[in-house]
């Protein structure tokens, strides 16, 4: 909301510079985010009169005019002669004339020339060349009284600042320059004036013409009150004076006409929205009721919506002239031809307005104000002034206000309890009652102790937002100002926490994928719906009903979405190797969300470097990052790999993470034919692990034996389809408790082996924790590994 | 006897002449080995008259000793050549890189997060996780924002058609953690929260961080002191804080929390647009609606809670100007974080 210095000067004097006053509102609450000059700077431009325009004869769109900047017999009457492209320049038109010399915003200054060989002495100035609009449509138009010779800075009163401020929704009350005025009174002791707006006299005596301003309520808890009025013989083509149009410019309006102008002006000065119908177009009698199925409404903007049954509208007997406390509609409005009106001033229950205007992408100034609340005391107030100020510019004669209410739905101002004690509890310091009252009053409100260290405080009508005892203990705070209470000491309460240490620490995760080389991204959570589907096909997500784009539209199911287009993107900025990891929640319907961590590794196996590692990175480099990190549950052996297949990955370098059976994660090369749909130029390996599987579970330790350990090597021949971990298996359950580990140290295929069969290495190693175990020992666990890795997966062997 | 001092020149020369460990091994044995030149010449003492014995055996010895030291000398210089020449052969060159793997990062914004975590978690505060698919309860009417409330359209909300939503900011956290009954309490509550937005400064998708303490009698002094201390341990500076009363829902009194620019401390420059502050946080003391919503006794418990942008933190402490950066994954933006 935009005001000006000047305007609100007319309501209070604070004596203030506008710098301090502006950190005065800031720091209550009422924040004061610019101060602008009302006009740009700019110097010698002054009033002046045309009193000739011939057309150019070297170019049909200009003019050249004479104009006057005095009415006397002084020199500075003699007509200068300025060239004009202005379609509205004119004889007998005042306007501005930057002379020569002057300088305009931006630091033009002003030279004689010559424009297609016709002299012109200055430049005849519009709205947008003084910096006071952003468009406009021909030269300024001054009212004919304008002093010749003045200058335009001082006819409008340029030399003035204004306040654009950002109210909160709770203060609806100190959206006009009456509310921000009664805001500097009661932080600066200030008076307050109040403009006029005493009652206009009915100016005819015509019963049925006033009675139009009578409205039907119909939904009277929507609209418990209606001030309505007629004004007759308007004559609305008159142009609105200068300091209304002033007034409005300052606030971020554009003069249209008399009758708009004045409603606008009302709306901003007393924080009352208005509005003005063209009594003419008026179908019988107004009702306000709430909309029916499938009526619509043509609206001010030239738009038609759709409206549902609990939009509130104000009805002719045709339809819907207007959204109720939103806009207005196209059929009944005021044009330049109209000569009749009818005022609305009406009190609208917030909860009736609130919401209405977004849903049709409206937030209208109206609207704006209605859903946080209007004074419901100032309406007329309201239609006096506005009476007066139309009589005043556009004449006519208006009948009596006629005012329809249905008073029970109306808020009165209810007292609300304050308990002095309360304020030391919750602002940490103690305050008088004396000072409480004190403080109250300035801000309009009446307070009186009901009993000892209670008061009870009556709010004034126009902030309704005093509820409850909290409210009055938030303005006690704001009017002391939040930096002078005290800041005691950053109390937590004094419990020593668990420290649970089932659930990882999460910067554990961090390091390990960090020191081995990745990167860790954050990506959107909603992805591609199509990536998704390609590597999840026929799984369900979550789907937004608004998303940004049509490429962020479904929530992801696994991180792996987001990490292959950020490993593309990388691609694309030619960053050949991509190591990268996230951690963060998937979102499976029908189940809760689920913490993961995932990561992609693509390119070579190290970083460019003199010494190796140039191989493309594989399955079995990203499976020794994913089994650091189940290290970190405390108990690696718990996870099995299994050859399992997923729509994603590569069928046949893929595995399946089980914990006891349950799925915990997947790792593998991407499927070839997402690498190619995708244009990777070459195949990233990729893992996803369940945080809730890392979950620390600490084993026992166990002794570490103090006898030698004896290691027997045996190389297996098996088929290509064994896998090591069934030979591991079957030497495991073969073996006796003696057996310490097994390792695969070889896997050989070539000369020497039959095709389609496999060489592996195994080292078996033995210990026991009370004796030296001896060869004969050893020996016979041996012979019975053999034979069961021979009749339990055919295996052969090679001395 | 002359023959003995040749004989132990021509020794102590050959000793010299010896370019090699194994040339010198050969000399040795020659001269002093079982069959050594001066071995022999020692047996044939036997032939002297026995008065005269003594004297040639110490002779003899003498001589023995003095090549024999001599041969020493000559090893040790050899060895040490041998090992210098080899040291010479082994040089490698220490410029070259380190083999294997370089260092990943950690994503800023989760650096911010964690420190956030420490500070408070030092402090006695709890961390509280909460779903980041909401319902209108805990993200909006628990809060004091009732359907239609203005404060709405603050809140550019993500909707599912079933009338869920993504979670528009932490405080539903709150709620979840306040139903539990598990008072006094302290604790924050980071996380993803979602707005559709985005632009230049807006992200659709960004990071909160919440706090509550709940206590019987919890004041603004005690949030203004948790704030202040907060904004000090995580910039490392003794920054000014000013509360700036505004209005939240779910708060009241409630504030905007400035910092004095922590770029030029409150002097002002380009990055605080010259007021020398720069807005941080948002915080108030709990709303008795939200106690009344989460079922906790406002008439015996006071709370305050406070809320801040953790990519705004990160910006400023890492000096970053985009705040798109840090959903893009470039790994030229992220090798430059390490990974505390």
């Amino acid at each position: 909301m935009k005001i000006s210095m000047a305007w609100l000067s007319e309501w209070v004097t604070s004596g203030l510079p506008v710098r301090e006053l502006s950190d005065r509102l800031t720091m209550a609450g009422l924040e004061v985010e610019f101060v602008a000059p009302a006009a740009p700077i700019f110097d010698g431009v002054v009033v002046a009169e045309i009193i000739d325009a011939i057309r150019h004869p070297q170019a049909d769109k200009l003019k050249v005019c004479k104009v006057v900047i005095g009415d006397g017999a002084e020199d500075r009457c003699a007509p200068l002669q300025i060239v004009c492209g202005a379609a509205n320049a004119r004889v007998g038109l005042r306007t501005a004339l930057a002379k020569v010399g002057a300088i305009l915003p931006g630091g033009t200054e002003i030279k004689a020339v010559k424009l297609r060989g016709v002299e012109s002495a200055g430049m005849l100035c519009s709205v947008e060349e003084l910096g006071l609009a952003e468009t406009s449509d021909g030269i300024l138009e001054l009212p004919t009284d304008a002093p010749l010779g003045a200058t335009v800075r001082d006819f409008l009163s340029l030399d003035d600042q204004v306040l654009e401020l950002s109210i909160t929704p709770n203060r609806g009350d100190a959206m006009s320059v009456r509310g921000i005025a009664r805001e500097v009174a009661a932080l600066t002791g200030a008076t307050l004036t109040t403009p006029d707006s005493s009652t206009v006299p009915s100016g005819f005596d015509d019963a049925v013409l006033t009675g139009r301003a009578a409205v039907n309520l119909l939904a009277t808890t929507a609209c418990p009150r209606f001030h309505g009025r007629v004004i007759v013989e308007v004559d609305n083509t008159r142009r609105s004076p200068t300091w209304l149009v002033e007034r409005l410019r300052r606030s971020g309006l554009r003069s249209i006409s008399p009758i708009v102008d004045i409603t606008n002006f009302i709306l901003l000065e007393l924080g009352q929205p208005m509005h003005a119908y063209d009594l003419d177009k008026v179908e019988g009698p107004l009702t306000v009721r709430l909309a029916r199925d499938s009526e619509r409404c043509e609206l001010l903007d030239g738009r038609t919506v759709d409206l549902t049954r609990d939009v509130l509208v104000i009805a002719d007997q045709v339809g819907p002239v207007a959204l109720a406390g939103v806009m207005g509609g196209q059929r009944t409005a005021v044009s330049s031809a109209t000569t009749r009106v009818l005022f609305e001033v009406a009190w609208f229950t917030p909860s009736a307005i609130s919401g209405r205007g977004r849903r049709y992408g409206l937030a209208t100034d109206a609207s704006q104000r209605f859903e946080r609340g209007v004074d419901p005391e100032v309406g007329i107030a309201a239609i006096e002034r506005a009476t007066a100020l139309l009589l005043a510019i556009a004449g006519g004669r208006a009948g009596g206000v006629v005012t329809v209410e249905d008073s029970a739905n109306i808020p009165t101002s209810s007292t609300v309890s304050l308990r002095i004690n309360q304020l030391k509890r919750l602002l940490g310091r103690a305050f008088s009652e004396h000072d409480v009252i004190s403080l109250l009053m300035r801000l309009g409100m009446s307070a009186r102790a009901s009993s000892p260290g209670v008061l009870e405080v009556e709010p004034p009508s126009s902030r309704f937002d005093i509820q409850i005892e909290r409210d009055l203990i938030e303005e006690v705070a704001r009017l002391t100002g939040f930096d002078a209470l005290p800041t005691s000491v950053a109390l937590a309460p004094k419990t020593i926490l668990a420290q649970p240490t089932q659930r990882l620490d999460e910067q554990h995760l961090l390091d390990v994928l960090s020191a081995r080389g990745y990167h860790e991204g954050i990506h959107f959570a909603f992805v591609d719906p199509e990536l998704q589907s390609l590597m999840f096909p026929g799984m369900p997500s979550h789907v937004l009903s608004n998303p940004i784009a049509s490429d962020l539209a479904v929530m992801r199911l696994s991180l792996w979405p987001g990490l292959l287009k950020a490993a593309l993107e990388n691609q694309r900025r030619q960053q050949s190797r991509v190591r990268l990891f996230e951690h963060g929640v998937v979102f499976p319907v029908d189940e809760p969300e689920r913490d993961c961590i995932a990561g992609l590794a693509l390119g070579s196996r190290w970083p460019e470097q003199w010494d190796g590692g140039r191989d493309s990175v594989d399955f079995f480099d990203i499976r020794a990052d994913v089994e650091a990190l189940l290290s970190l549950s405390a108990t690696p052996g718990a996870f099995t790999f299994g050859a399992a297949s997923s729509p994603a990955l590569h069928p046949g370098r893929s595995a399946r993470i089980s914990r006891s059976d349950r799925t915990v994660g997947w790792i593998g090369e991407v499927h070839p034919r997402l690498v190619k749909a995708l244009g990777f130029v070459s195949t990233p390996v990729i893992f996803e692990l369940d945080i809730e599987a890392l979950s620390v579970v600490y084993a026992p330790h166990e002794e570490v034996s103090r006898f030698p350990q004896v290691r027997r090597d045996l190389a297996v021949l098996v088929d290509e389809s064994v896998t090591a971990a069934q030979l591991c298996e079957q030497v495991k359950t073969a073996a006796s408790s003696l057996l310490r580990d097994v390792v695969v140290f070889d896997v050989y295929r070539g000369q020497g082996i039959e095709l389609g069969r496999k060489s592996v290495a195994l080292g078996l190693i033995f210990q026991d924790k009370d004796r030296t175990l001896t060869d004969i020992e050893t020996g016979r666990v041996i012979v019975s590994v053999r034979d069961a890795l021979t009749t339990g997966l055919g295996a052969g062997f090679r001395e | 006897m002359r023959d003995l001092a040749t004989l132990t020149r021509q020794a102590l020369d050959e000793v010299a002449a010896s370019a090699t460990l194994a040339a010198l091994e050969e000399v040795r044995i020659r001269w002093l080995g079982k069959k050594g030149l001066l071995t022999d010449y020692l047996k044939s003492l036997g032939e002297l008259p026995a008065a005269d014995r003594p004297i040639a055996g110490a002779q003899i010895n003498a001589a023995k000793t003095q090549v024999q030291s001599a041969i020493g000398v000559a090893q040790d210089a050899l060895e040490s050549a041998s090992i210098e020449a080899k040291l010479v052969a082994g040089r490698i060159d220490v410029t070259l890189s380190g083999r294997g793997e370089a260092r990943g990062s950690v994503h800023p914004v989760t650096r911010a997060r964690l420190r956030i975590e420490r500070i408070f978690r030092h402090s006695g505060f709890e961390v509280a996780a909460g779903p980041e698919i909401e319902d209108d309860f805990h993200n909006f009417k628990a809060l004091n924002i009732p359907a239609d409330h203005p404060a709405r359209a603050m809140h550019d909300t993500f909707y599912f058609p079933d009338g869920r939503l993504l979670r528009t900011h932490t405080s539903p956290v709150q709620i979840r953690e306040l139903k539990k009954g598990r008072l006094p309490l302290a604790m924050i509550m980071p996380g993803r929260v979602y707005r559709c937005d985005y632009d230049m400064t807006h992200s659709p998708m960004f990071h909160q961080v919440e706090g509550l303490v709940v206590d019987e009698n919890v004041s603004f002094a005690n949030l203004k002191a948790t704030l202040e201390g907060f904004l000090r341990a995580f910039f490392e500076r003794d920054l000014k804080m000013r509360l700036r009363p505004s209005y939240f829902p779910f708060t009241e009194p409630s504030a905007e929390v400035d910092m004095s620019c922590a770029f030029c401390d409150g002097a002002g420059c380009r990055v605080c647009k010259h007021t020398g502050w720069l807005e941080i946080a948002g915080c108030g003391m709990v709303h008795p609606h939200v106690f009344a919503a989460a079922g906790v006794d406002g008439e015996r418990y006071t709370g305050y809670a406070f809320g801040m942008g953790i990519e705004r933190l990160a910006m400023l402490r890492y000096g970053v100007s985009d705040l798109r950066l840090f959903f893009e994954s470039d790994l030229r933006f992220l090798k430059q974080f390490g990974a505390v």
